[in-house]
């Protein structure tokens, strides 16, 4: 068995110790996927499980045996970039890069959550539908640190994108 | 990180048998124990996973609630009934870490989460918890997140976690398997206090897992949940308040109180609830049920502010639960 990232297979480590991260950087030389922290409080090895993001620095590779794994070179490529790699540069959302791959892959999923209807801790009314505020964005994006500080241009990128998909 | 041997559980039977093991941990979503396995704080020589155990559920028992130990804070807290039937518990998991950990953290995980004492995490330091004997960096040390209630002179940790806080203001149980027998807990007698024995965080023997969390039928109410910590999201409380209350003709006839951040587990005081059930909410009242919960507490220097901080909240949450003006 293997784990599969961006629709390829590729064989579990043979270390147990490897993080997601680490195979994904290592051994699977992905390396659009950054790492800040190591210790999940950065955001910036954000990826997605099954549609889910997570942080792939807590996660150990060998636990994804069989998980369909999404990283940012999955949402696009320099020649055909997704919707919200676009907002991100339309918008300036980043200033050195480093944080912007996780930024990306957590809009992207944060997104879905909306869709879903899940709520926030900023959502005022928990059994209705959220809404996608400037509040709602900041509390789910706040995983995602940004040592440049290009918070506000990030917000816009994403609220550009929701526009665009609602 | 240390190496150590890892093996997938198939079954419940299987993962107890493996965790009885010396030197053995269980792994859920991994948000802790990876990150403390990092750190060298745990050092397992074998790792069980039990991430794919059909323990994900999430359904109705009798009128309460079961929520499986696998179950994502996620899950639990988009679940419709947790929304609009078990509000608080809604609202503390939420306000708990970040969207990208509550799709890994689980209920059993985050019930065993370690404390964050800063000691603790670092091998460098002596920590009774980590290594008995040792003796506490904390006492004497920077106590700033530390215990006010409950604290021994071997240890003044906190548990940390948002979640079980909510849970013991509900009344929640935890489910309990090992090989031979299944047992059930309260949440409000899942965590111990230090004494003499800082090492052990909980009730759990080894090769016991939890299996479960059930919540009794809704009671309805006003259910809050209200987290002080250094900014407005993404960290840990300082002091939380769970609060499941009902009032009838000006008087209080519900009022399950449970409080976080301020001892070794999460706080539970019946002599609270006493206090208020029958009584007008007045804030004369509200400082009464202060003095009870904080009659034993002490502070470390610089964690003293939890003292009066925990009065305020407590107050700041009856009177929004009443109306009674601050
Ligand atoms: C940056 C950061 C911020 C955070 N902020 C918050 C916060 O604000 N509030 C909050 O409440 N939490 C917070 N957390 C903690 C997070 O909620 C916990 O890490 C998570 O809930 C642990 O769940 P898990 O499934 O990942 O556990 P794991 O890491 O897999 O396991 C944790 C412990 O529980 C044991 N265990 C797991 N499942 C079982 C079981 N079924 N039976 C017996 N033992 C078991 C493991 O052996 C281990 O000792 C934060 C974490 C991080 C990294
Ligand atoms: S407070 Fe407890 S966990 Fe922290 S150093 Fe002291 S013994 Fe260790
Ligand atoms: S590298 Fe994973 S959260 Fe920072
Ligand atoms: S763009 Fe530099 S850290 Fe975000």
């Amino acid at each position: 068995m293997a784990i599969s990232i961006n629709g390829q297979e590729y064989p579990l480590p043979e270390d147990p110790r490897t993080s997601l991260l680490d195979f994904l950087r290592r051994e699977a030389r992905l390396t659009g996927t950054k790492k800040g922290c190591d210790h999940g409080q950065c955001g910036a090895c954000t990826v997605m499980v099954g549609g889910l993001r997570i942080n792939s620095c807590l996660s150990l590779a060998i636990t994804h045996e069989g998980d369909e794994i999404t990283t940012i070179e999955g949402l696009g490529s320099l020649t055909s970039p997704g919707a919200m790699q676009e907002a991100f540069v339309a918008h300036d959302g980043f200033q050195c890069g480093y944080c912007t791959p996780g930024q990306i892959c957590s809009a992207t999923a944060m997104l879905q959550e909306i869709a879903a209807g899940w709520p926030s801790d900023a959502t005022q009314d928990l059994t209705a539908t959220p809404s996608l505020t400037d509040e709602e964005i900041r509390e789910r994006m706040s995983g995602n640190l940004c040592r440049c500080g290009a918070y506000p241009n990030i917000v816009a990128a994403i609220r550009d994108v929701a526009g665009a998909e609602a | 990180m240390r190496p150590f041997d890892y093996q997938r559980a198939e079954r419940l039977e299987h993962a107890a048998q493996l965790t009885a093991e010396a030197n053995t941990l269980a792994l859920a979503g991994g948000t802790n124990l990876v990150d403390l396995m990092k750190l060298q704080v745990e050092t397992p020589q074998t790792l069980v996973d039990i991430g794919r155990l059909p323990l994900g559920t999430i359904a109705d028992e009798g009128e309460g609630l079961r929520i499986g130990a696998l179950a994502t804070n996620t899950a639990t807290a988009v679940h419709p009934r947790v929304r609009s039937e078990y509000p608080v518990l809604a609202r503390a998991i939420l306000s708990g870490a970040t969207q990208q950990l509550r799709n890994k953290a689980t209920t059993g995980g985050n019930l065993c989460q370690r404390t964050r004492c800063y000691y603790f995490t670092n091998i460098d330091q002596p920590c009774n918890k980590r290594e008995p004997g040792s003796g506490c960096g904390a006492i004497k040390g920077i106590a700033r997140i530390h215990a006010v209630l409950g604290a021994s002179d071997n240890c003044i940790a906190t548990y940390p976690g948002d979640m079980a806080v909510a849970l013991a203001a509900l009344g929640a149980t935890v489910e309990i398997a090992s090989e031979r027998r299944s047992r059930s807990v309260p949440v409000r007698d899942f965590h111990r206090l230090p004494g003499d024995t800082p090492e052990k965080d909980n009730v759990l023997e080894p090769g016991e897992l939890i299996t479960a969390v059930t919540l009794p039928a809704p009671v309805g109410g006003i259910q809050l949940y209200r987290k002080v910590r250094e900014r407005s999201s993404y960290a840990f409380a300082l002091c939380s308040v769970a609060a499941v209350i009902d009032l009838a003709e000006g008087r209080f006839t519900r009022a399950d109180l449970a409080f976080g951040s301020l001892a070794h587990k999460p706080w539970h005081d019946p002599r609270i609830t006493d206090l208020l059930v029958g009584s007008e909410p007045t804030l004369a009242l509200f400082d009464k049920a202060a003095d009870l919960l904080l009659e034993g507490a002490r502070g470390y220097g610089e964690n003293d502010f939890k003292i009066p901080l925990a009065r305020r909240t407590l107050a700041a949450v009856l009177c929004e639960a009443t109306g009674v003006e601050p």
